[in-house]
C-alpha cells in the first residue's frame, strides 16, 4: 500500500466532477422535478376549481330550472285565461248574431205577413167587390146577402 | 468466462512461461504506473518492482484513467439525458436517472440540516461513481486486463503489464476521495464556525475546558479517523472482494464458473452498499462541519 500522485489525480477529479455536476447536472434535474411538482400542483388545483365551478353552475341550473318552471306555469295560466276570455267572446258575439238573425227572421216574417195580408185585402176587397157585383146583378135577395156574405166571410 | 480466463492465460504463456497462482495475482493486483524511474527519467514501470520504486512520483495509469472515464462518462451520461428530459412525458432513461435523483436528494434531505445547495449534487456525484467504480469488478477479471496485457506485449512491447479496471481497490483512488471528503470537511468547519469556533470544538467537547487535554485527546483522533475510515472502508471492502475473485479464476479450473456467480452474486451487495455508506458518511460528515453551536 503506497501513496503516490494517483491520490492527488483522484482528487482534482473529485472536485472537476463536484463541480461539473452542480454547475452542469443537478440544475437540469431539479428544475425538471421542480416544474413537474408546480405542474401537478396546479392541475390538482384547477380539478379542485373545477369541481367547485360544477357544484356552482349546478346551484345555477337549479335556479334557473325552477324559474323557468315557474314561468312557463305564468305564461300557461295566461294562457289559459286568454283561451277563456275568448270563449267567452265568442259566445258573446255568436249570442248577438243568432239574435240579430232571429230579429232578421222576425222581421222578414212580419213584412211577410203584412205583404200578405196586404194582398189578401185586395183580394177580399176584389172578392167583396165581386160578390157585390154579383149581388146587385141577381136580385138584393136578404136571405142570400146573408149567406153569401157568411160564405165571403168564410173564404177570408 | 472461465474460457476467457483460460485464453487469457493462454495467451499470457505464449508470451512467457505458465503463470504461478502467485504470479497471476501479483500480475493482477499490479498497476500499469508512469512515474519517475530510479534514476530520474520519467515513463513507465516495467516491472512491479520498477513501479515500487518510483514511490511518490508516480501515477497508477489505470485505475486513475478508468476513475475518471467512468465519472466523466456518468456526468456526460446524466447531463445527456437532463438535456432531452421532458417535464411530461419522461422516457425509461430519463425515470431511472430522476430515480436516482430523488433518492440522493431524499438521502440529503434527511441528513444534511443546513442549507447548502452544493451538497447534494456532492453525494449525487460520490453515489454513483462509486458505483460504477465498484461495478467494475463484476466484469471478469482476465477479459479486460487480458485484452491490455495483449495489446501491451504486442503493441507497446510491454511484458506481463497490469491494468486494473477496479479504480476502488486503489487504495490511492478511495484515499483521494475521502481526503478531498476530509478538505471539504475542515473548510466548511472553519467557514460555519469560524477558526476559533472549529478549534474550540476540538478543546472543549466533550468536557469542558478544565478537561482541555483530554478533549483533544479524544477530538482529534475522531476528526482524523474519518477519513481514514471512509478511504479505508471501501478500499478493504473492494480489495477483498477483488481478491476472492482472483483467487477462484487462479485456483479453481473448471469449478470457477458456478464459484464466480455466487461470489458475484454476494458481491452485488457490497457494490452499491459501500457507494451508499461513502455517500451518507459524507453527507454526515458535512452536516455535522456546518453545525454551530451556542453553548
Amino acid at each position: 500500500m503506497s501513496f503516490n500522485l494517483t491520490m492527488i489525480g483522484q482528487s482534482i477529479a473529485f472536485f472537476v466532477f463536484w463541480w461539473f455536476c452542480q454547475a452542469k447536472v443537478w440544475p437540469l434535474f431539479a428544475n425538471i422535478l421542480e416544474q413537474r411538482k408546480q405542474k401537478i400542483a396546479d392541475g390538482l388545483e384547477a380539478g379542485a376549481r373545477g369541481e367547485k365551478d360544477l357544484e356552482q353552475a349546478q346551484v345555477k341550473v337549479t335556479e334557473q330550472l325552477k324559474e323557468v318552471k315557474a314561468q312557463a306555469a305564468n305564461i300557461i295560466d295566461q294562457a289559459n285565461k286568454r283561451a277563456s276570455q275568448i270563449v267567452g267572446e265568442a259566445k258573446d258575439q255568436a249570442r248577438e248574431e243568432g239574435q240579430r238573425i232571429i230579429a232578421g227572421a222576425k222581421a222578414e216574417i212580419e213584412q211577410e205577413i203584412n205583404r200578405a195580408k196586404e194582398s189578401l185585402r185586395e183580394q177580399v176587397s176584389a172578392i167583396a167587390i165581386a160578390g157585390a157585383e154579383k149581388i146587385l146583378e141577381s136580385s138584393i135577395d136578404q136571405a142570400a146577402n146573408e149567406e153569401m156574405l157568411s160564405k165571403l166571410a168564410a173564404e177570408l | 468466462m472461465a474460457e476467457l480466463a483460460e485464453a487469457a492465460q493462454a495467451a499470457v504463456e505464449h508470451g512467457a512461461e505458465a503463470l504461478t497462482v502467485q504470479e497471476y495475482i501479483t500480475h493482477h493486483l499490479s498497476y500499469l504506473t508512469y512515474g519517475k524511474h530510479v534514476d530520474g527519467s520519467w515513463g513507465l514501470a516495467h516491472t512491479p518492482e520498477e513501479a515500487v520504486d518510483m514511490g511518490f512520483w508516480s501515477i497508477h495509469v489505470d485505475t486513475l484513467g478508468w476513475s475518471i472515464f467512468i465519472g466523466a462518462a456518468f456526468l456526460l451520461f446524466f447531463r445527456y439525458i437532463g438535456k432531452q428530459a421532458t417535464v411530461d412525458t419522461p422516457g425509461g432513461m430519463q425515470n431511472f436517472v430522476e430515480m436516482i435523483f430523488e433518492f440522493v436528494d431524499a438521502r440529503v434531505a434527511e441528513g444534511f440540516n443546513g442549507k447548502n445547495p452544493l451538497i447534494a449534487p456532492l453525494a449525487l456525484t460520490i453515489f454513483v461513481w462509486i458505483i460504477l467504480m465498484n461495478t467494475m469488478d463484476l466484469v471478469p477479471v482476465d477479459w479486460i486486463t487480458g485484452l491490455a496485457t495483449l495489446v501491451g506485449e504486442y503493441v507497446f512491447g510491454l511484458e506481463h503489464m497490469s491494468f486494473k479496471i477496479v479504480p476502488t481497490t486503489d487504495v490511492n483512488i478511495t484515499m483521494g476521495m475521502s481526503l478531498s471528503v476530509f478538505a471539504l470537511i475542515l473548510y466548511y468547519s472553519i467557514k460555519m464556525k469560524g477558526l476559533g469556533g472549529f478549534l474550540s470544538e476540538l478543546a472543549f467537547h466533550p468536557f469542558g475546558k478544565w478537561m482541555l487535554p483530554f478533549n483533544l485527546i479524544i477530538e482529534v483522533p475522531t476528526l482524523f479517523a474519518k477519513p481514514i475510515s471512509l478511504g479505508l472502508r471501501l478500499f478493504g471492502n473492494l480489495y477483498a472482494g477483488e481478491l476472492l475473485f482472483l483467487l477462484i479464476a487462479s485456483m479453481l479450473g473448471v469449478v470457477q464458473l458456478p464459484a464466480h456467480f455466487v461470489w458475484a452474486v454476494f458481491h452485488l451487495l457490497v457494490i452499491p452498499l459501500q457507494a451508499f455508506v461513502f455517500m451518507m458518511l459524507t453527507i454526515v460528515y458535512l452536516n455535522a462541519a456546518h453545525e454551530t453551536h451556542d453553548h
